[in-house]
């Protein structure tokens, strides 16, 4: 079986984002970039399917800037087979990833399609779920759980209320959760044999996807800045504050 | 605030891929396949491992050090996994031969990963790192049957190693050594004596344990021209390569240290335990020194390490620690005090500490290209040369990066005040690990008396000539600059290196009358060239940077926080050439003044 996993290139989780000045977006000049932390989940997900004997072949994806060969590499390096590099220089919303990743999914035909629930940078936790509406294939989003049995795949997931377990009949979509596994370092070997691994560069024209963005970023700027608190003597002080702010009656 | 370490990724791709660019000992074909992309890739990852797994593991192996009980010695909590997962990884065997199952790293590349280890966990550090420096060792003198038997599984970081010089007795003088070597008539030897101060001596991270022991044969000289080098394991290999009985090799106690506690430094006593003698016989001492000599640029390394999570632990701090306000007026009105970084005495601690780290990085950079090119360079006239300059500028990284750690990790105490002086915040750690950087492997004392007694004047100067004449090409290639500031700078190296060419001739001249001269000098002449070699990085590297600049980059930032910096050395530490100049000048004569007996 064949497993895709598609792969972001995010500012690292642990860089302090900063707001541009004109409130235009994030600025990511000279910060650290990296593999979105739930798509890494993903890869080792995958990676640990094919030390199973359930998967045959490890194909990661990537849609964005050239700079994303990097994070490709990353995954190579983890222990992906190979890897296919979209190149769009302009922000692809989640509508137009899952678009591409359709056509990718259609031309490489896997069993398996696992990817983060969602990006750091923008947590929109939507591109599994449109991907699977695209394809019309089943979902388990949120997983925490991964077992292959035959032409199904159960999927424990991370609901509200506790874990819900989900049979799907593959093809099927992933989105991983944190508590799925804890991603590998890539061993020194391996990074060195990653250099040699294919990656095919594409654009999206190549699929025909139009990935004009629908929305107009109207302006991004910082959380306010929380304000000090107020201490209050005793009990009876905090009740009547409280009351005042009508938060009690 | 803790201990903060993030690998200053840019400033390492900086001075790898920049600073050198086409320079210095030329291009070397045999690395051709790390091309930036990889060395990058390679870089990335060791960031992650050694900020994620070994850096955690730094305070509380510390806190916990290294026990014995029954003989046998336990490394702190944790540490058992994380060299697991280091070994299982691949870095163990960084840049070991790939004949032998290593990575065949360039030192370039490997020097900066051993910066990162060293920072997130100066005792870590010493489990791999004294496996590597006894496989270099055997590499370059054992039999191919000791090499077939052993180097596998060391290379990989299976088994680890040591290095079992000093006895109570014998130190920096190892003429002085007892340890005894008798043939069995089978080609071994039943080696027997007592060693003390043996790094990863016995721990519980490897199977086996191989040692490396100077000891003397039955009729050998007297003195440093009679010993010889043995390979004793702990576990006797079985013919399958598993490991058999125990070879007499006993733990008689682990060292209690100022620092560096998580490293298990043994007593170690060996009884008739059966060794292969590695080398010539009587000539076990060149044989070590190959080793040592590598080693030593690494523990110069291992001062940068430490210098820079100090640095960094104390900008962290400086940002968030609130008290009073700045002297040109309240700079964060919307907190009760101003973070103290706003303070110029502040900002000096900080920019010392940045100076230092940087330029040692810079002038480390230099120093791994030369270890590259006198192993690969591209014909027998650069090898000799690289290999000169690395013969002269061993002892000048040794000694000067690890001063310059020490004062470093102090600086950072200063910062965090009181709070520095307590446990919790980590960071008098940096200052009780540094300070054995500047006395193993030969105390700066001993660098420095290598450097003019055994450098200086060999072979007429010819070690010096490579980095003197670096130096004066730069000085006449930057003569034309019209930039203000980089003017300056190149005006203050000229009168250093000037200050330096000066020193050299008055020692050369004096040693050769009274050989105190050279000793009264030596320390003040180290700092001297150290300084000449950071200001002359420091002039390169302001002169890129302004290059870039100029031309338009994304990464203005970078760039001109470097022009700041190199700034600041030419302002503030440069001068302390002036002073090294003026101790040398003064000669023995103060220096020697009062009688043994009157102190």
């Amino acid at each position: 079986m064949k497993v895709l996993v598609p792969v972001k290139r995010v500012l690292d989780y642990n860089v302090k984002p900063r707001v541009k000045a004109d409130g235009t977006g994030v600025d990511l000049a000279n910060v650290k970039m990296s593999m979105n932390p739930f798509d890494e989940i993903a890869v080792e997900e995958a990676i640990r399917l094919k030390e199973k004997g359930v998967a045959t072949e490890i194909v990661v994806v990537s849609i964005g800037e050239q700079k994303a060969q990097e994070t490709l590499r990353t995954a190579l390096a983890m222990g992906a087979d190979r890897a296919i590099l979209i190149v769009s220089e302009d922000k692809v919303e989640p509508l137009g990833v899952a678009k591409l990743l359709a056509k990718v999914a259609e031309a490489e035909q896997p069993g398996l399609v696992i990817l983060g629930k969602q990006a750091i940078d923008d947590d929109n936790n939507q591109t599994g779920q449109m991907l699977g509406a695209l394809l019309g294939w089943g979902q388990g989003t949120f997983a925490s759980k991964v077992e292959v049995a035959g032409d199904s795949v159960d999927v424990t997931r991370e609901v509200d209320g506790g874990l819900e377990t989900v049979k799907l009949k593959t093809p099927a979509i992933v989105t991983t959760d944190l508590r799925l596994n804890e991603p590998r370092y890539a061993s020194l070997p391996n990074i060195m044999k990653a250099k040699s691994k294919p990656l095919e560069q594409k654009t999206p024209a190549d699929y025909g996807v139009d990935v004009t963005p629908r929305l107009t970023t109207v302006k991004v700027e910082e959380p306010a800045k929380r304000q000090a608190g107020v201490k209050v003597a005793d009990v009876d002080e905090l009740v009547g504050k409280l009351k005042t702010l009508g938060v009690v009656a | 605030m803790a201990q903060v370490y993030e690998a200053p990724l840019r400033d390492m791709r900086f001075v790898l891929h920049e600073l050198f660019e086409g320079e210095d000992f030329g291009d070397l074909p045999h690395f051709g396949e790390f091309t930036p992309d990889l060395t990058d890739a390679i870089l990335d990852e060791a960031a992650r491992l050694t900020r994620d797994v070994l850096l955690p593991l730094n305070a509380s192996g510390d806190a916990e050090g290294c026990t014995i009980e029954n003989g046998v010695v336990r490394t702190p909590a944790g540490f058992r996994d994380a060299y697991a997962q280091f070994r299982d990884g691949g870095w163990a065997a960084l840049s070991s031969p790939p004949e032998w199952g290593g990575q065949g790293l360039p030192e370039t590349v490997n020097k900066l990963v051993e910066e990162m280890i060293c920072a997130a966990n100066l005792s870590f550090s010493l489990y791999p790192g004294l496996t590597h420096g006894a496989t270099t060792a055997i590499l370059g003198h054992a039999s191919e049957d000791l090499k077939r038997a052993y180097l596998p599984k060391m290379v990989s970081g299976e088994w680890g190693g040591t290095m079992c010089l000093t006895e109570a007795h014998c130190g920096t003088d190892l003429g002085l050594l007892r340890t005894r070597a008798e043939p069995r008539g089978d080609g071994s030897f039943a080696v027997t004596g007592s060693k003390i101060f043996i790094s990863s001596g016995d721990h519980d991270l490897t199977e086996n344990i191989i040692h490396l022991v100077l000891a003397r044969l039955p009729d050998a000289p007297r003195g440093v021209k009679g010993i010889s080098l043995f390979l004793v394991p702990k576990l006797l290999p079985n013919d399958d390569g598993t490991c058999g009985p125990r070879n007499g090799v006993a733990v008689a106690g682990i060292e209690h240290k100022m620092g560096l506690k998580a490293s298990a430094t043994c007593q170690l006593a060996f009884e008739e335990s059966i060794g292969w003698l590695v080398g010539e016989p009587n000539k076990g001492l060149a044989a070590m020194f190959t080793m040592m000599n590598a080693e030593r640029v690494s523990v110069g390394i291992q001062g940068l390490g430490v210098g820079e999570i100090a640095y960094q632990s104390a900008v962290a701090y400086a940002r968030e620690r609130l008290q009073s306000r700045a002297l040109s007026g309240t700079a964060r009105p919307d907190l009760p005090a101003d973070p103290i970084i706003v303070h110029p005495d502040v900002r000096r601690m900080l920019m010392t500490m940045r100076a230092y780290t940087e330029g040692s990085r810079a002038l480390g950079q230099w120093v791994s290209r030369a270890l590259d090119a006198e192993a690969h360079g591209a014909d027998p006239e650069t090898r000799q040369r690289a290999s000169d300059f690395v013969a002269m500028m061993t002892p000048v990284v040794k000694a000067l990066f690890t001063d310059l750690a020490s004062e470093t990790a102090n600086l950072g105490v200063q910062i965090y005040g009181g709070h520095g002086f307590i446990r919790e915040h980590g960071v008098e750690q940096f200052v009780r690990d540094a300070r054995i950087t500047q006395l193993y492997e030969g105390t700066n004392g001993v660098q420095a008396l290598d450097l003019v007694g055994r450098k200086l004047g060999a072979h007429m100067g010819r070690y010096l000539r490579p980095f003197f004449h670096a130096v004066s090409a730069q000085l006449a290639d930057a003569a034309k600059t019209s930039a203000r500031d980089l003017a300056a700078w190149r005006s203050s190296l000229e009168q250093s290196f000037g200050m330096l060419q000066l020193s050299t001739g008055t020692i050369a001249q004096k040693a050769l009358k009274d050989a105190e001269e050279a000793g009264a000098a030596a320390t003040d002449y180290l700092r001297l060239v150290g300084l000449v070699g950071m200001g002359h990085c420091f002039l390169k590297a302001a002169r890129i940077a302004r290059h870039r600049l100029g031309e338009g980059t994304d990464e203005a930032d970078f760039y001109t926080a470097k022009l700041a910096t190199a700034g600041f050395f030419f302002d503030r530490i440069l001068p302390q050439a002036t002073a090294a100049f003026l101790s040398i000048k003064s000669g023995k004569r103060s220096l020697m003044a009062l009688p043994a007996d009157a102190f």
